[in-house]
């Protein structure tokens, strides 16, 4: 495309100042982590590391934190088996309904959190509390897996597109049965897609607020949560400015191990 | 031995293998998922005893005849379609070319670079970016010191801030597909439209755009369905503003009134299912 000198000089600059808008919160709230003004007052009075060692000392977020992760393996660990078996079907079977089932795994991320809050809620209560289930990390657990289906799905969808069936025809060909050739063949091959997509589930759920909210039992808090009960209380804003700062440093760790892992060029889902 | 068989059996039996593929993921998504919509939206029709606040599960059209008369909720709907178009908009107006610089602008080699630089800002958790939002929008805050030499003000805390934030939360959600698209756009193709005399605006306009606009679909139904049911935003940079999200919210929580809830969330959801539906054929969900 015979782009002018000017409008390749325009769409640079849209992009710099793009990432400046996408930065500049960021790094703010680096910078406020070690802000000594309590309220984060702007130009910062003086700078402090106090913060942090109160928030070390934070029990709640502590405990939090491993509440988020318990629920983000759960729903990981189902929307893998879910995700990867719907990816198989579609991909490989043509069937009456096929269109549905795939718009289906999209509708619990296409359709707004707080539907899928309160239907999941209300559903949990007809039918899980006459039989003593209380909502609680079970409940949550389903809650988050129904919407992380879709970025498994969708990454090995793509996987399944891309390799074909050859390898397994071979490998039918040499002797191995059904589940041998999984084992030995697919299974590998999805390896790098099944890593992508379930990490990207994992992030979905770790940061999941709305669904949390409606499908929590009073128990049960997961750090967002715990945030966002704290956000308010002007005593407890230097400690959630400082796990903001965690997380925020934090996510280089998961978008770095998707690029490597993944071996794509380019995310797909979510 | 038996495993043996079994793997016999399931080579020869397709069905089969597609019946069992299916059987979990189909008990768990239209069972539970669409048992429980539909079961919510059934609720949609009764009502709550005024003095107890049980359910009342009597079929009535009161709740629908609340929602679609009461001016409060078709304030509120309608610009809850508002903000969640004027959103799209905006994302789609800055991320376009960013996704367009990053995938035909800069040199390749950079590509993954920039690619990492969109994707961390999305692992960064939501309720951190909005809150770094509400500390600049604050009242002597960054946003006011920044544009003080201008003689200007922030916007505060109100729908202006709900907008800022909102777009900017779904900004990456909007670039990643369009890149993807964009960037599966062989090169070529261009060249061959620039060889045949178009120029750069023509190469976009007949080209470009038509192929890469399941990408942007795609874009526009993460950014769009995000804000039309977001509250979270709105309690921390939204002032007095209400969204719909806020209705069902506050009507499930201190009003306890699942039907009224139920009735309110059809909104979204028929707006929601009518794009979806509007768009399927462009391949769009593919891109998500």
């Amino acid at each position: 495309m015979n782009l002018s000198a000017t409008s390749r000089t325009v769409l640079r600059v849209c992009l710099a100042a793009g990432f400046v808008f996408l930065y500049v919160p960021l790094a703010l709230v680096l910078l406020n982590s070690f802000n000594a003004d309590r309220a984060f007052g702007w130009p910062p009075s003086g700078l402090t590391a106090k913060w942090w060692a109160t928030a070390a000392d934070n029990a709640g977020a502590r405990e939090a934190v491993l509440t988020s992760l318990k629920a983000g393996l759960g729903a990981t660990a189902i929307a893998l088996v879910l995700g990867t078996m719907i990816a198989f079907a579609v991909q490989r079977y043509s069937f009456f309904g096929r269109d549905a089932v795939s718009l289906l795994v999209v509708l619990p991320i296409a359709l707004p959190g707080i539907v899928t809050g309160i239907a999941l809620s209300n559903a949990f209560h007809l039918v899980l509390q006459p039989l003593g289930i209380g909502l609680g990390l079970f409940t949550v657990i389903v809650g988050h897996a129904t919407f992380c289906v879709v970025t498994v799905y969708n990454n090995v969808l793509a996987r399944l597109r891309r390799q074909g069936t050859l390898v397994e025809e071979a490998s039918a060909d040499l002797g191995a049965d059904t589940f041998q050739t999984f084992r030995h063949v697919t299974f590998p091959l999805l390896r790098p897609a099944l890593l992508a997509g379930g990490l990207l589930a994992f992030a979905l759920s770790f940061d999941e607020i709305i669904v949390t909210t409606f499908t929590a039992g009073p128990g049960v808090t997961t750090l967002p949560i715990w945030i966002f009960n704290n956000l308010f209380r002007p005593n407890q804003a230097p400690v959630i400015n400082v796990v903001a700062a965690v997380l925020v440093v934090l996510s280089i760790v998961p978008v770095h191990l998707a690029q490597r892992l993944s071996g794509e060029k380019t995310p797909k889902g979510h | 031995m038996l495993r043996r068989r079994a793997a016999a059996l399931l080579h020869r039996r397709p069905g089969l293998r597609l019946g069992l593929l299916l059987s979990a993921p189909m008990v768990w998504l239209v069972v539970a998922y669409l048992g429980a919509l539909a079961a919510l939206f059934l609720s949609a029709f009764w009502s709550t005893d005024v003095f107890t606040g049980d359910l009342v599960h009597e079929f009535t059209l009161r709740n629908f005849e609340d929602v679609f008369t009461d001016p409060v909720y078709l304030t509120i709907a309608l610009r809850s379609v508002g903000v969640a178009v004027l959103v799209t908009v905006l994302c789609l107006v800055i991320g376009f070319p960013m996704a367009f610089a990053m995938a035909k602008v800069v040199a390749p080699r950079w590509r993954p670079v920039l690619l990492i630089g969109v994707l961390m800002p999305l692992w960064a958790a939501y309720l951190v970016k909005a809150y770094a939002w509400r500390v600049m929008l604050a009242q002597g805050g960054v946003v006011d010191w920044a544009l003080s030499p201008l003689g200007l003000e922030g916007p505060g805390y109100g729908l202006t801030a709900t907008v800022i934030v909102l777009t900017y939360l779904w900004l990456p959600y909007m670039i990643l597909p369009i890149y993807t698209g964009l960037e599966r756009l062989p090169e070529s193709l261009l060249d061959a439209s620039g060889d045949l005399g178009a120029k750069a605006w023509t190469t976009f306009r007949r080209v470009v755009l038509p192929m890469t606009f399941p990408s942007v679909v795609a874009g526009t139904l993460f950014t769009f369905s995000l804000s039309l049911g977001d509250y979270i935003t709105v309690k921390i940079v939204g002032g007095k503003s209400q969204l719909i999200g806020n209705v069902v919210y506050d009507n499930i929580g201190a009003a306890n009134n699942l039907p009224f809830a139920a009735a309110v969330a059809t909104l979204p959801v028929v707006v929601m299912l009518g794009y979806i539906l509007a768009v399927r054929r462009t391949g769009a969900l593919e891109e998500m």
